[in-house]
């Protein structure tokens, strides 16, 4: 049995991969993509630790993540289709309507 | 008996009847308004009259009492007191008989937003009756202060060019002066534990020197009310604005609430206090006497001389009042009822003509006599009333109050009368003058400017005459036979100077 | 009552007495409802039978009193009852005041037929017909007045007569109110009318004043209790009487038209003749009189305020009757000389001569109202020859007529009268003989019967009196010269006509009273002297019984005839006309000027009474109460400085810089932080999502290095 470190570390680099993405990448659905790394990346540190405890809080938190990350892609790939409708594009960096 | 339907509260609250059914009458039947406003001021004059016939002339003290418990917290004692005697009976019937009268001198004078003029006019009429039946101090203060409502909007909506300051200028001052007596009224139901009136004055016992604030506080507000001098500067803005009949009811009502406040209230209230003041009233009043006297000979304008003559006369109402005895007090009631008669005919005389020639400045006008003698003819006797010509009502009052203070110890010396009766020449010499710049002489050049704008003027009219009658015929019965009247208040004023004077020797 | 009492003890009619007001007052309340559908004879029909009905009343009182001496106190109505103010209305009658019930209807009445002509022909000139009802009207309301002043049973009823003939007085006077006495349209006549009014109030102020020190010192105002008590009042305190006398006198002074109030009368003129003969010469100016020798009883009690009350008429007397000398308009010689008579009869009265005063109070009445109505008849016929004259110029001088103010009063146009209007001229001569004291009219008995009194009581009034009566005899004459006598000096007394029989009848009764009047009191019999002693026997009065004086009467008819023929010498031989100076200026010069300017007193109280009244009265209505104390102190001081505090103190200062600059910078300070704040809202999600990153580096850090 491989020791938990090698799936934190694992976890770890999938984190970090999906932050770098959602910070330098403009395009929406990959930012999106790369939240949903960032969320598996997370799924992998709770199982791990999960297996590591034998605990089962770890297992059941998973799926909850996967259901919300599921819901979460639905109304987020809706809403960057509403948006290309409107702009057409999905560059992050154009749409800065908020700005103070 | 019911409260609702005790004399009292009948004559009272009655106009507010009035006012309900005016409430849902269309405001553009202007007739039908007038009338109802004619017809509810004529039956409180009957139920006033009915009051008169259960009054009892004998009875010294209050009549027809109703004391009801009304705001009874905290040890705050509140009643719905109501209660007449010798002293407002007289005023309480010329309210009731003025009202009327003035109602129905407005009939073509008043054109626009008729139907709040009449609302107005009956809240007045309520507002007027109840201060002079209040027996609770808190009651009568509400009252008070009622009047002034809707005399405000009589003088600024129905008012002449200059009406809004003269509506402020009369509600401000009034007000101002009330407050010092709402102070002092407080301070009585709080230390005495009562508001009612019969009950402190049974009580008595306020130390000397509180009785004097308590005495300056109440004077402040009848003071401006009366208008004595100084105090007099709002008088003529309110009444050279106002309309004629606001005019009328300002005269010869509301001035005698300041009067009678003095007489209902500062006297028996605070008896040594009235003893001690009373060199100093009878020095303001006979300044105001010849003051106003020879104010009103200079005015160029009508309605001003007609005025400042209510501060000449309101001033021998008071020296009758403070010289404590009963020639001087009987006189000053009196006398209340003549100005109120007198100077409200008058009054209604300037409106007719002002109708017909829309201006009131002495130089245009001349010669009217010989163009209206029925209007002139009125006009001299309501003028000599006025001056006191002994066989009218004017000198019945004037003589019985410079007698009383001419022999009052309270006032201490015959001087402020004997001075005071320099204001009887002077009366008649600005009266003169008012009738000789209208009536007498060459035509004045009103005449052909009225003739320019087509007109000719024409002489009083039925309505206008039969306004006038009932005053006349009063000017009359009070100059040759005011036995009736002194009747009504002579138990009441004899106990209150027996019970002034008893003060007095207390204090010796 | 029984035939048999009444056998026993005379008839008595003393409850009618209050008819002696009730009928002027039916009159005059049936001519003022129904005049204007009657005709002027039946108005004026109907006014004199009201006042010929009070003259039966008085005759029926006056028999009465002839049984009865008492008199009776009839009491109508209590009228105010105050403590222990008791007030009737109460007539009493006893012969002082039928004395006056006498004069006043019976001279009234005349007057009244008088007037009936005399007003129709004045109000066509005056061209306004209408007014003649008014005019009875007003003549009925001033009988109803004077008879209330002589009936009345105190002080205080007096005192409603007193004022109410005064009213009567401004009314009449000013019944042309519109014009003066030419008939130019003017104020004067109104002017005149108020003069009288306010004069006579200066005098009401004082018999107010003393009907108050009376009340307090007495405790009543009703005659007989005043009088009862007076004695003893005086014993404590002389004082009151003095004052009350003195105050008193002012009111005389201002009725009777004595110095210092007497500048009203000769104004009073303006009123239509009639009035002037009754109210202005005839009764109402003898109230005065009338008022003191009804209290006698305080008079007499008091020396000091006798002596001021003779002095103040002796001096009247003269100083009216040198004013008289130098008029030239008919009505005002004879207004002076009405001063100048009543001067004499306070004198009388004041000395305590009550019954001389009264008598020739009486014959004065008859021969003053004479003169005046004779006058009236003279202005009249000039009148009429005016107009006359002016027809017959009519067609070539048209100009002329329009151009020129015709003064038919001035006696300066009459001259030759005699001819024209013989039975004017007649009954004129009888009169200025009676005034001027000519034996036997009645002048002569009055005069004479004062003048004997004042030489015995007080010197210095009889030297006042004596010259007084060489004047009236004087301008008396000078007056019949130039009026009736020499050359018409105009065309219109050239024309004058003689007025209709209900003019001169009465002229005619009057002229008979004025020779026979003196009978009255012959000198001997003395009926008058017992007639009025009847009303002070009640308080034991001690009056003084002048003798007749044969000395006196020889030396006053000796100065009369002396000045009359002195007129005569310088009047009677030429003729006076507008544009020459009178005879008498040659002789006296400027004394003639201040005579002719009537000394100027008018122009006297105008500079140091009424003007410096005016300025007061203006300067207080318009500097103290209007731009002092409603423009300044109120306007300014008070609204203003509430204004100011309200305004600029605690909205400017307070408000706006204290409170609302705390709430103010709270907000501005925030503001200024959120505009720095909104520099990190860029709106670009990337910053933020690396703003959260740092953030979740600094956190883990933080954590990681505690």
């Amino acid at each position: 049995m491989l020791p938990v470190s090698y799936y934190v570390g694992l976890s770890a680099v999938l984190f970090a991969i999906g932050a770098l993405g959602v910070l330098i990448r403009r395009n929406a659905i990959i930012i999106f993509m790369s939240i949903e790394l960032m969320l598996n990346a997370a799924n992998l540190a709770f199982v791990a630790f999960a297996r590591v405890h034998e605990a089962l809080s770890g297992q059941i938190f998973v799926f909850f993540v996967i259901t919300v990350a599921a819901a979460e892609v639905a109304v987020g790939l809706a809403l960057i289709v509403a948006i290309f409708r409107n702009k057409q594009s999905i560059d992050v960096d154009q749409m800065s309507s908020l700005k103070g | 008996m019911n409260p609702v339907l005790h004399p009292l509260t009948l004559v009272t609250f009655f106009p507010l009847l009035g006012v309900l059914v005016l409430l849902f009458m269309q405001s553009e039947r202007k007739n039908a308004l007038r009338w109802t406003a004619l017809i509810t001021s004529l039956i409180t004059f009957g139920i006033s009259m009915w009051l008169l016939a259960g009054f009892n002339a004998q009875n010294p003290d209050l009549q027809m009492v109703i004391d009801l418990p009304w705001i009874q917290v905290a040890g705050w004692n509140i009643s719905y007191h109501m209660g007449v005697d010798g002293l407002s009976i007289l005023l309480v019937l010329l309210t009731t008989f003025l009202t009327p009268i003035s109602i129905l001198s407005t009939w073509t004078a008043i054109e626009e937003r008729v139907k709040d003029f009449m609302l107005f006019f009956l809240l007045l009429e309520v507002g007027m009756t109840g201060v002079f039946l209040a027996q609770d101090l808190f009651l009568f203060y509400i009252f008070w202060e009622f009047t002034l409502v809707p005399m405000y909007f009589l003088i600024g909506i129905w008012g002449g060019p200059q009406r809004m300051y003269a509506a402020i200028k009369f509600f401000l001052y009034t007000m101002a002066g009330s407050l010092l007596m709402l102070l002092a009224i407080l301070w009585l139901g709080i230390y005495q534990g009562t508001f009612s009136v019969p009950e402190l004055i049974a009580k008595g016992g306020i130390p000397a020197d509180i009785q004097l604030w308590l005495f300056l506080a109440f004077a402040a507000a009848f003071a401006i009310k009366v208008p004595m001098w100084p105090l007099h500067s709002w008088l003529p803005d309110a009444h050279v604005e106002a309309p004629t009949a606001g005019s009328v009811i300002l005269a010869g009502v509301l001035l005698k609430m300041g009067t009678y406040g003095f007489v209902r209230f500062n006297i028996p209230l605070f008896p040594e206090a009235a003893v001690k003041a009373a060199p100093w009233m009878a020095l303001l009043a006979v300044i105001g006497i010849i003051y106003g006297a020879a104010v009103s000979y200079a005015q160029k304008d009508i309605k001003k001389l007609v005025a400042y003559s209510s501060v000449s006369h309101l001033g021998f109402v008071m020296l009758g009042l403070f010289a404590l005895n009963p020639q001087g007090i009987q006189g000053g009631i009196l006398q209340m009822v003549n100005h109120g008669l007198s100077t409200g005919a008058l009054f209604l005389l300037v409106g007719m003509i002002y109708e017909q020639t829309h201006t009131r400045d002495f130089d245009v006008y001349g010669g009217l006599w010989k163009l209206t003698p029925i209007y002139g003819t009125l006009m001299l006797i309501v003028a000599l009333s006025s001056m006191g010509l002994p066989g009218l009502n004017g000198f019945v009052g004037e003589f019985t109050i410079l007698l009383g203070a001419f022999g009052s110890e309270s006032i201490g010396s015959p001087w402020y009368a004997g001075l005071a009766t320099i204001g009887v020449i002077l009366a008649a010499v600005y009266m003169l003058y008012m009738f000789q710049k209208m009536f007498l002489g060459p035509e004045g050049s009103v005449v052909e400017e009225v003739k320019k704008h087509g007109h000719s003027i024409k002489d009083l009219n039925w309505r206008e005459i039969v306004t006038l009658v009932p005053i006349l015929v009063l000017i009359f019965w009070i100059g040759l036979y005011p036995k009736p009247f002194f009747a009504l208040m002579a138990p009441t004023v004899d106990k209150l100077v027996a019970a002034v004077q008893a003060a007095a020797v207390a204090m010796h | 009552m029984l035939l048999s009492e009444i056998a026993t003890s005379g008839p008595d009619f003393f409850y009618l007495a209050p008819w002696v007001v009730f009928f002027p007052v039916i009159g005059l309340l049936i001519n003022m409802i129904f005049g204007g559908r009657l005709g002027e004879k039946a108005v004026g029909g109907i006014a004199s039978t009201a006042s010929g009905l009070t003259f039966v009343v008085a005759v029926l009182l006056l028999i009465s009193l002839r049984t009865h001496h008492e008199g009776a106190t009839v009491l109508l109505a209590e009228w105010i009852s105050i403590g222990e103010l008791q007030l009737d209305w109460a007539f009493r009658v006893d012969t002082l005041s039928t004395t006056m019930m006498l004069v006043v209807g019976g001279v009234g009445t005349l007057i009244h037929i008088y007037a009936i002509g005399y007003m129709h022909e004045d109000v066509r000139y005056k061209n306004d017909p209408g007014r003649f009802r008014r005019f009875f009207a007003f003549l009925n309301l001033f009988i109803a007045a004077m008879m209330i002043l002589v009936t009345g049973d105190n002080y205080l009823m007096l005192f409603v007569g007193w004022e109410g003939v005064g009213l009567c007085s401004f009314l009449l006077i000013g019944f042309w109110y519109e014009m003066d006495t030419l008939a130019q349209a003017s104020t004067a006549n109104a002017m005149a009318a108020k003069k009288a009014f306010i004069t006579n109030r200066v005098g009401d102020f004082g018999f107010l004043i003393a009907g108050m020190i009376m009340f307090w010192a007495f405790k009543s105002v009703q005659f007989d209790t005043v009088f009862e008590a007076a004695h003893h009042v005086a014993e404590h305190n002389p004082g009151v009487i003095l004052a009350i006398t003195l105050f008193m006198l002012l009111g005389v002074a201002g009725k009777s038209a004595q110095i210092p109030l007497y500048v009203w009368l000769p104004d009073a003129m303006a009123g239509p003749t009639p009035v002037s003969a009754l109210i202005h010469a005839a009764t109402m100016v003898t109230a005065g009189v009338y008022l003191v020798a009804r209290s006698a009883p305080l008079y007499t009690l008091v020396p000091q305020a006798q002596f001021i009350v003779a002095i103040v008429g002796g001096a009247t007397a003269l100083f009216a009757a040198t004013i008289a000398v130098g008029q030239y308009d008919i009505k005002r010689v004879l207004a002076y000389s009405t001063i100048s008579q009543l001067g004499f009869m306070v004198a009388a009265v004041g000395m305590g001569a009550f019954v001389a005063g009264m008598f020739h109070l009486v014959t004065h009445a008859f021969f003053k109202a004479l003169l005046f109505l004779s006058a009236g008849s003279v202005i009249l016929g000039v009148e009429r020859g005016h107009h006359h004259a002016a027809h017959g110029h009519h067609h070539d001088d048209h100009a002329h007529e329009h151009n020129e103010v015709f003064d038919p009063g001035d006696m300066r146009n009459m001259g030759g009268i005699r001819k024209r209007m013989p039975l004017t001229f007649w009954v004129y001569i009888i009169g200025s003989l009676a005034l001027a004291g000519i034996f036997p009219l009645a002048g002569f008995w009055s005069k004479d019967e004062i003048l004997a009194e004042a030489l015995s009581l007080n010197f210095t009034v009889y030297i006042l009196l004596a010259v007084a009566a060489f004047f009236t005899a004087f301008y008396m004459g000078r007056q019949v010269w130039m009026v009736f006598f020499g050359e018409p000096k105009h065309e219109a007394a050239e024309q004058a006509e003689e007025s209709p029989p209900v003019m001169t009848v009465p002229l005619m009764v009057l002229a008979a009273l004025s020779i026979l009047g003196g009978a009255l009191n012959l000198p001997g019999l003395g009926t008058f002297t017992h007639w009025i002693e009847h009303t002070y026997e009640k308080f034991h009065l001690h009056l003084h019984h002048g003798e007749f004086n044969i000395t006196v009467a020889i030396t006053s008819t000796v100065l009369a005839l002396l000045a009359i023929g002195l007129s005569w010498v310088l009047y009677g031989r030429k003729a006076v006309t507008q544009d020459q100076p009178d005879p008498l200026k040659r002789i006296l010069g400027p004394v003639f000027v201040g005579m002719e300017n009537k000394w100027w007193v008018d122009e006297l109280y105008w500079a140091v009474i009424l003007n410096p009244y005016i300025a007061l009265a203006r300067f207080t209505a318009d500097v103290i109460d209007w731009r002092f104390w409603h423009d300044w102190f109120h306007d300014k001081v008070i609204a203003g400085t509430f204004q100011w505090v309200s305004r600029t103190l605690l909205d400017r200062w307070f408000d706006q810089r204290g409170i609302d600059g705390f709430a103010n910078g709270l907000a501005d300070s925030t503001k200024e932080l959120a505009q720095w704040l909104r520099g990190i809202q860029t709106g670009f999600v990337r910053n933020y999502a690396l703003s959260v990153f740092i953030g979740v580096v600094v956190i883990l850090g933080y954590l990681i290095l505690q």
